[in-house]
């Protein structure tokens, strides 16, 4: 065997091998293309995604149900840009990806050639840390420390821009780093013992304690520990939007989502505990409305990863830095006797009483459908109940953005499965991508992705992704020909002028998965609901289901 | 390469400085130091900045420099019509028995002493930076345990090069002390 000199290109592929990568996901361009040359030699699979935005949120996707960086490879300038807005997805839901971009030639950096573009400014607000790579033998040294940068601590996506020139140099050999050396940069694990401490002794004391569970549990794969503890001493748990499915919604301990498109009992139930414990949650404008006054009348232990978050939004009485599964270890491993009966009973009540308020008021707004004669549709919650139950119970459920996406936080029983949305960013038409990137990871696990008629439009392109690489994901699109969440907005907000929300004009899904060799079927009323669910989710096979619901629903 | 020092003014706007960092980086553009502050006017800030390259790169540097859309003026400071300062504050080791030595060093360059403890002596130095290069290559013998150089500030000699600012915010020149009449 002949013996290949190796360039940058080579020991940026041989350094994501050593990181066990197994899918790039991605979209050529003369910048990049030593790098998809190389790869050509290694095990690595490819994935061409149809527009850059799509890899990364592909590999978001892929990421948060394998627990491993996602990696994206694309080109210079426009490939770059393009990529932009999955990158600040992946921020602000602080998903670790690795994104390589090929840059134009060094020396002519900042002269404006064909397809440059200052991608490591451009992104400079939205990375966890960003590398401009002037020489190739720094390579396996930067791609250690990407990886490591962007899975640690709190997680989030690494930038590593890569001149043409410099994947082409020559490298005298390579060596991987066996650790990494950074010195700014050490993000705390353990928690503070006397702050452990602290937080037991003040549920030694509460009587209406609550433990939030926000996104971070699931980054830091804490579901577990969490739950154990939740059970051992029978303590209520709400959750964020980016926390859904980190415990079961079908438990008996779980109060559902707070935040104002949250539940109401669930955010009662915070309103009335007197100790919350935060868990890997922001505290942010969308899951707390007054996050200063949150602290008036109880007790806040602020559990995070990241100091920065603790005090941001609101002062918390004990601030507990640390990785949370590790911290709810300690947790599990202390004594603590404690009776919270009648405050479960008090929320159990609470729980009823709204629950039956809303169906009530339901029934009330459907007979009046009726007595209209307007014309009938899917209920959208019970459609999506229905789904969720129906699915596998350790699927992956992908929520778009939007009225879609409320529905599902709402609604979706999640059990072992995973919840994944855009909570952060609110980027539509992740869903899609996300799921082809989910499916990838795990093609074991039943995928679906539910989305508006707008969302899915934004990326529907990658249909033709899904095809070719055959991933068999399931996509709902909740059709009612309107961009349902800015024109209910423009119902409360602007009076019924409705301005800019009519999407009434869908290409043909029926002929669209037609042209596109996957499955079609279409539910037009709550009839036939079962069946057609059935026929959705029967074979592992890419299928599109259209469900026609009420442009006047509101969510 | 050589160096080059070039005094902007620019509006007083939020992010001006960040842009024309972000600018210097994104380009390749070296900056060896950059002072900013607010004139006699609050709408107006002055920069000064010191940056190095070959004559493609400094002709450049103040072409898209003065692309930039806060940028009233941008012209270079040359060093012959030209004077710069520096300010640098050196904390050096010194005990009663060396104290007497570092005054004097000080004195030479007109240094002031700002702060006196028992184990170091503060010294406030002004000058271009060659004057302070040298102060701080006297002072070798010594340690130092802490310097903050300021980078230079600059102003072109004499009235040939002032920009002044009218009432309406209008950048024009002053020539013999009189507006420069249009033409």
């Amino acid at each position: 065997m002949i013996k290949r000199v190796l360039n940058g290109a080579d020991a940026l592929v041989r350094s994501l091998e050593e990181e066990n990568v197994e899918y790039v996901f991605g979209y050529p361009g003369v910048a990049i293309c030593p790098f998809f040359n190389s790869i050509l030699n290694s095990d690595i699979k490819t994935v061409l995604v149809r527009q850059e935005q799509c890899a990364a949120h592909a590999a978001s996707g892929y990421t948060r149900v394998s627990g491993k960086p996602g990696v994206v490879a694309v080109t210079s300038g426009p490939g770059a840009t393009n990529l932009i807005t999955g990158i600040a997805t992946a921020f602000a839901d602080s998903i670790p990806l690795v994104c390589i971009t090929g840059q134009v030639d060094s020396r002519l950096m900042g002269s404006d050639v064909f397809q440059e573009a200052d991608i490591s400014g451009a992104c400079e607000s939205f990375v966890k840390f960003s590398y401009i790579v002037r020489q190739a033998s720094d390579i396996p040294r930067i791609v250690k420390e990407a990886f490591h940068i962007a899975s640690t601590g709190r997680k989030g996506p690494v930038l590593i821009d890569i001149p043409h020139d410099v994947q082409m140099d020559r490298v005298s050999g390579f060596a991987y780093p066996v650790s990494v050396n950074l010195r700014t940069y050490k993000p705390t694990v353990e928690g503070h013992p006397v702050q452990i401490k602290r937080v037991m002794r003040e549920l030694a004391r509460a009587r209406r304690p609550i433990i939030c569970v926000g996104g971070g549990v699931h980054l830091s794969d804490a579901a577990e520990e969490v739950r154990k503890f939740a059970e051992a001493h029978d303590i209520p748990v709400v959750s964020t939007m980016m926390g859904l499915s980190a415990f079961p919604t079908d438990h008996p301990l779980f109060y559902g989502m707070v935040g104002n498109n949250g539940q109401k009992y669930g955010n009662r139930a915070m309103n009335e505990a007197d100790m919350i414990i935060m868990v890997g949650a922001r505290v942010a404008d969308r899951s707390i409305s007054q996050p200063d006054l949150i602290t008036e009348n109880k007790v806040l232990a602020h559990i995070d990863v990241d100091p920065a978050e603790i005090g941001k939004n609101a002062g918390p009485s004990i601030p507990l830095v640390g990785d949370i599964k590790h911290i709810f270890r300690e947790f599990n491993e202390r004594d603590l006797e404690v009776d919270y009966s009648d405050w479960l009973d008090w929320l159990d009540g609470c729980k009823d009483d709204v629950l039956n308020a809303e169906s009530k008021k339901r029934a009330e707004i459907q007979e009046e459908h009726i007595l209209q004669g307007r014309k009938n549709y899917v209920d959208p919650r019970i459609f999506i109940r229905k789904l969720s139950l129906k699915m596998d119970k350790d699927a992956v459920y992908v929520a778009d953005v939007g009225q879609n996406q409320i529905w599902s936080c709402a609604n979706a029983v999640m059990r072992r499965g995973r919840f994944l949305t855009s909570g952060g960013m609110g980027t539509m038409g992740y869903a899609v991508p996300a799921a082809m990137g989910a499916k990838i990871s795990s093609p074991d696990r039943q995928v679906v992705a539910v989305c508006g008629e707008g969302g899915f439009q934004m990326t529907m392109q990658e249909l033709a992704t899904i095809v070719q690489y055959e991933v068999p994901v399931k996509i709902v699109v909740l059709r009612n020909n309107v961009l349902g969440m800015v024109r209910q907005h423009q119902h409360f907000v602007y009076h019924d002028r409705f301005s800019v929300t009519d999407l009434s004009t869908v290409p043909d899904l029926d002929k669209l998965s037609e042209a596109y060799h996957i499955g079609y079927l279409r539910l037009e009323t709550n009839e036939g609901m079962n069946e057609c669910l059935d026929a959705f989710l029967k074979e592992d096979k890419t299928m599109l289901l259209e469900v026609m619901i009420d442009p006047d629903d509101l969510c | 390469m050589q160096k080059k020092v070039f005094q902007l003014l620019v509006d007083n706007t939020t992010g001006v400085l960040s842009r024309i960092a972000g600018l210097f980086s994104r380009r390749g553009y070296n900056i060896e130091s950059i002072t900013a502050g607010v004139t006699a006017d609050p709408r107006i800030t002055r920069i000064t900045i010191v940056t190095s390259g070959d004559d493609d790169i400094l002709e450049q540097i103040e072409k898209q420099v003065a692309k930039l859309e806060d940028i009233r003026d941008i012209h270079e400071l040359k060093p012959e019509e030209s004077v710069y300062r520096e300010l640098a504050l050196i904390k050096v080791k010194a005990d009663a028995s060396m104290r007497d030595g570092v005054v004097t060093l000080s004195n030479i360059f007109r240094g002031n002493i700002i702060d006196v403890s028992e184990e170091a002596l503060l010294i406030e130095a002004t000058g271009n930076s060659g004057k302070i290069d040298a102060f701080l290559r006297l002072l070798s013998g010594y340690e130092i345990l802490e310097l903050a150089r300021t980078g230079i500030a600059g102003l072109g000699r004499g009235v040939k090069n002032v920009i002044m600012i009218d009432q309406e915010g209008e950048i024009y020149k002053y020539v013999d002390g009189k507006p420069e009449s249009e033409d």
